[in-house]
Parts: C-alpha cells; structure tokens; sequence
C-alpha cells in the first residue's frame, strides 16, 4: 500500500478535485506544473535558504527530559515553534509565494482561522512585495484582535467572511468564490493539506522539510533516523502531513494524530472528525467530514481555532482508514492542562493546538525505550488570552 | 415518456428562458406556488436549487436565499415531495441544482430514482467533474431518463468544451464569465466574442448563457448568442422584496420578456 497521493490525485478512495469548472483551468495548471517547479535547482536553492536565513531553519529536535521523565520513553519535541511567525504555516507560505512567482501571478489570497496561516501569508507577500488578501470568518476576526492587527501591519487586507458559520470553513468557501471571479492575476495559497489535489500534496511536500530534519538530527542523537512514534495534532493536518511525510513507508514508525474533542467527542462540541465524520466532500475533495444525513456541513468546535475544521485532509482520512495512523483526541480541558504543564516543567509556552497532541502522552502507555517525537507545531503567544482566561483554574 | 427538457429544444430553438430559484425560499412550501407562477408567465424551464451550507461557486444572493431555506427546514425528500405534489398540475421541464456532496449522501442511485419518479428531468451539479460522471453515472442518468447539463466559462479550452458537448444531455450551460453567480452588469464585448467563438465550435447540444443575466438587456443579448438564458440571483431577489408572490413574479419576467 502507498501512502502518498496517486497519479489521478487520489489517497486511497480520498483527495481528488471536485470543483466547478471555473476553477478547473488554474488547478488543471497548478496540477501539471508544481513538481516540475517546485524541485527546479533555482527554485529549490531560494527555497532552502529563505528556510535557514529568513525563517530560522533547522528548528531544533529538543530532548525533553523532565517531560519524559512523567510519561516515560524518551520525547523528543520538534520545535517548530521556533519559526519565524511562531508556527510550522511559514514552511508552506514560502514554497507557495515561490511558486507563485513562477507562475506569473501577482495577487495572493488566502483564508485564516486563528490568523497563523494568515499571517504566515502576509508575511511572504510582505516579504515578495506581493498584493495580500486574506478571508477570515467574522467570528474569527473578533475572536483572534492580535493576528488581525499583525496582518494589517504586514499590509495585508483583511477581508470578513459574512456567509454562513462565519469561521474558517466560510473563510475558505471566500477565498474560493474570489479564485473564481479572478482566475487570471490570483493565486490562492491554501492553508492545510486540504482542497482540491494537488493543494494536499503540494502544501505537504512543502512541509515535509519538518520530517527531513527529524531524521537526520535523531540520527545524530539516537544513531538512527526513525523513532517508534510521530505524534502531532490534525486540524486539516499540514503539520502532521509534514512531520509524518518521510515516515510513512517505515512501518517501524508509529504515526500518531490527535484531534480536538472539545468537550467531548459526544458532546456535541467537537472536532473529532475521524469519529464524527463520514465520508463526503469539502472544499474539493474527498474525505472524512462531520455533515448531516443531508450533506449540509456542520460547524465544529474546538477551544483551538487552529483544529476546529468540519473536514481533515485526504492523506489523513486515507491513513486513518487504512489503519497506518493511530489517532487519539483531546478535549479542551485536556489541552489547557497539557499547555500549564509543559509550560511549567519545560519552560516551553505551547500554542492551543500543539497542546493537543501533548495532552494524549499519558494515553499511550510509553515505555522506557521508546523514542517518541512530538511535533511542536505552534508557540502560544496568540493563545494567551484563552489561557489568561483559565490560568486561576490550572495554578 | 420522452425528456421534458428534450422536447423543449426539440420544439423551440431561441428565446428559452430558464429561472432559477431556490427550494424552501423565501417560504418552505413556496416551491411548487413558484413554480406555477412561472409556467403562467410562459417560462419554458424552471431550475430549482438545493439549498447548501457551503455553496463553493455561488454568490450572496444564493448564498443568503439558500441559508434562509436551511432555517425554514429544507431537506432533499421535502424537495422530492413537493415537485410530486406540483407534477399533478404542472408539465412544465424540471432541473435540480445542487452539489456533489448532497446528491452523494442521499445516495446517488436513489437521487436519481427519486428525482425521476418525482417528475425532474435534468440536474446540474456544478462540482461533479467530468470524468467522474462519465466512468459513475452517466448510465445510471440515462437509466432514469435525467439530463445532466455542464458548465463551460471563458476559461474553458476548446478541448473541455467539446468533452462537455459530449458528455451533456439537454443542453449546455455556457458561463458569461469569469465570476460566481449574482453579478450585474452588462455584456462586455469580450464576453460576447467568447460567446461568438462557442457558436463557431458547431457543438451538438442547445446552449443557456447564465451568470451575470439579471434583466430585459441582458437577457436579450444572451438570447441572440445562445437558444437562451438563466436568470438567478436577480430572480430571488425579485422574490425577497414586499408584495405576493404570483404578482411579484408576473412583474419580473414581464419586465424581462417585455
């Protein structure tokens, strides 16, 4: 079985494009020129250093000690929160502006839950000189005041999404009908390992740097490049795309992904979308998506703004179904302990999201010799209000 | 029994008007007293929307028209029963509207079924792709005798628009432009020299230019490129403002046909 997508697009039965036809020209395009430029020497040489110096790339694989020390094995955290703009989403950013570039486009669009990824895009268009436009659901803008004004200052116009939930799934369905209306100068940098194919691969390809690293610095460490588990939190999924991509044919490396509960996987406040979901289409493509017996998608919830999405990425849904990904979910509470505790024994500020994955390590039952790899996908400064909010509770 | 909308083209070749509104909107049951409203007025085919949360290539207009008729308690086997209930009095061509998704979960055979035995004669699902309708279903569309219509835009190459010819029964539905539905502006000499190239294609199937036709002008313009048009957004806009329904249609496609 192969775990990476097929040549028509697809993961297993998941992924393909199912997008109305004036979409079709500009993926159709995407679609037969993204490998090529994207392992062009040129490209892959701009690429590579705008990781190292304007990102800050290798982001170290820490051992953290005190943490093993509680759950036992030994866990190890990548740290992409070292990133330039706090989050793994500037990975895919830059490789997408690059491309970009080379497709001859001069607009960008973009759509924004938390703002991460939105700013993660104002920052390369900021950085390109390139026109930016971001969607974020109305709800969100009010919700998330510091990534709004950080997109502002990056020059990038923000613009509300009214229709629907008024979140990220609205966002998205924004930036799409923008695609449509300006198909010729616009491209639209996709978020998440989400879309229409190739956005899945292409924007996983570009995170997959998160996995290159960990195998040569765990060489370095242990003497060998696979550890026994790869734990990262799944919204859409691009940090755990990018973190399990170089594994995903080496068995002896447990994949493990972990969803957002909310309140409860059967509370009825939930993102669990492996468990809540069936099989459907969002936002172009085939996958797991929580939706009624009538099709119409249903608005999930999570504390973290970052992994409250209806659907999860094809890969996901196909590695989930197939059995090669474990996957575990964490409610609110859960994460919030999770996020106190690496705080205070690590001295690591986690973001919403990363404390997620973080929240499950007591579930997995570790023994003293494995080696576990934690992707720590976010850093928590955006995240502060929430817990502020809930600091007297967790002291 | 023969297609509906097949003997439409059969029998008249230009000046086809198609209006599109969505199911369950303004009112749950206005269905079918729109419907009857537009076969008095003389319109040849009524395109009814299924209104979807998420409705990727359509505008406000739709957008707001089909979460309103979400609210109100649209569902698909609603749908079904009131075009059953409207079939009894009204002969006239039935499309359905809607997207992948809600046809997938209802289970696409029995959608067709159902739809068939309701008294629809033809979709449109704007996101089921091409090649995926010709491998799944074109033969279960033909087993229950269901047109399926295709979009073509400016940005459609000769090659696709010819797949599409092939591929849809009833007639082809030609994109003014580049844009999601609701716009509202007149036709651009570029949009009709896209339209002139398309009539040089010498396709097999009847063409209704929709997006953007919203009144008398852009309707006509339209009907002299194509055998006719769809009009929308501007329609359910007609139905949000004051007044009865049947009087507020009779003044809207007046003004159009007038």
């Amino acid at each position: 079985m192969t775990y990476q997508v097929d040549d028509r697009g697809y993961y297993g039965e998941f992924g393909g494009a199912f997008i109305p036809e004036m979409l079709h020209a500009n993926v159709e395009n995407l679609k037969k020129r993204y490998v090529e430029i994207i392992y062009e020497a040129d490209f892959q040489k701009e690429f590579d250093n705008l990781l190292k110096d304007y990102v800050g790339r290798p982001t170290p694989l820490y051992l953290a000690k005190r943490l093993s020390a509680l759950y036992g094995g030994k866990i190890y955290l990548k740290r992409e929160d070292l990133n330039h703009t706090g989050a793994h989403k500037i990975n895919n950013t830059i490789g997408q502006i690059l491309l970009a570039q080379r497709l001859g486009k001069k607009r960008i669009i973009a759509e924004t839950g938390a703002g991460q990824h939105g700013v993660a895009t104002a920052t390369v268009c900021a950085l390109m000189g390139v026109e930016c436009i971001v969607y974020m659901g109305q709800v969100d803008i009010g919700r998330q005041a510091p990534n709004v004004a950080r997109m502002r200052m990056l020059g990038a116009e923000v613009r509300p999404a009214m229709s629907g939930s008024r979140t990220l799934k609205d966002a998205t369905n924004e930036a799409i009908r923008d695609w449509i209306n300006n198909p010729e100068d616009t491209h639209y940098i996709i978020g998440s390992v989400v879309g229409p194919h190739p956005y899945p691969d292409m924007v996983a390809r570009f995170q997959s740097v998160i996995s290159e690293e960990m195998k040569w610095q765990l060489k370095e460490k242990e003497g060998r490049e696979q550890p026994d588990y790869v734990v990262a939190c799944v919204g859409g999924g691009s940090n755990a795309a990018g973190a399990f991509y170089h594994y995903l044919d080496d068995e002896r490396v447990k994949l493990v992904s972990v969803e957002a509960a909310g309140l409860g996987v059967d509370s009825g406040e939930s993102a669990a979308t492996s468990v809540l979901g069936t099989k459907g289409i969002i936002h172009g493509s085939r996958t797991l998506l929580m939706q009624t017996e009538d099709g119409q998608i249903i608005e999930p919830y999570s504390i973290s703004a970052g992994l409250d999405y209806p659907g999860i990425g094809p890969q996901h849904a196909h590695l989930i179904e197939s059995g090669r990904a474990q996957v575990y979910s964490a409610t609110d509470k859960e994460a919030l302990t999770a996020a106190m505790e690496l705080s205070r024994i690590e001295g690591i500020i986690p973001a919403l999201e990363t404390s997620h994955a973080l929240a499950i390590l007591d579930q997995m039952k570790l023994k003293e010799e494995d080696i576990v790899i934690v992707n720590l996908s976010g850093r928590g400064d955006k995240d502060l209000a929430t817990y502020i909010d809930h600091l007297d509770e967790l002291t | 029994m023969k297609n509906r909308i097949i003997n439409l083209f059969d029998s008249k070749g230009g000046d086809v008007l198609n209006v599109y509104f969505t199911a369950g909107h303004p009112e749950l049951n206005d269905t079918a007293k729109i419907i009857t409203a537009l076969d008095s007025q003389g319109v040849d085919l009524v395109e009814i929307g299924m209104p979807y949360s998420d409705p990727m290539a359509d505008g406000e207009t739709i957008q707001n028209s089909s979460q309103k008729a979400l609210k109100n308690g649209m569902t698909l086997s609603l749908l079904m029963e009131q075009i059953t209930t409207l079939r009894k009095s009204s002969d006239i061509p039935i499309i359905i509207m809607g997207y992948y998704n809600q046809m997938m979960q209802y289970g696409e055979e029995r959608f067709l079924q159902e739809a068939s035995e309701a008294g629809v004669d033809g979709l449109i699902i704007p996101d089921l792709p091409m090649d995926v309708y010709a491998k799944q279903y074109k033969n279960l569309f033909e087993k229950y005798n269901i047109t399926m219509s295709f979009l073509i835009t400016p940005e459609t190459s000769d090659h696709r628009i010819r797949m599409a010819d092939e591929l849809s029964t009833g007639f082809l539905y030609v994109v003014s432009k580049s844009s999601i539905t609701g716009s509202s502006s007149t036709i651009s000499d570029r949009q009709k020299a896209y339209f002139n190239h398309i009539n040089s294609l010498d396709l097999k199937t009847p063409r209704l230019i929709g997006f953007g036709i919203h009144d008398k002008a852009t309707y006509d313009t339209a009907c002299e490129y194509a055998q006719g048009a769809i009009i929308g957004s501007a329609f359910i806009r007609a139905l949000e403002a004051e007044g009865g329904l049947e009087e507020k249609i009779g003044k809207f496609i007046g003004r159009v046909r007038s």
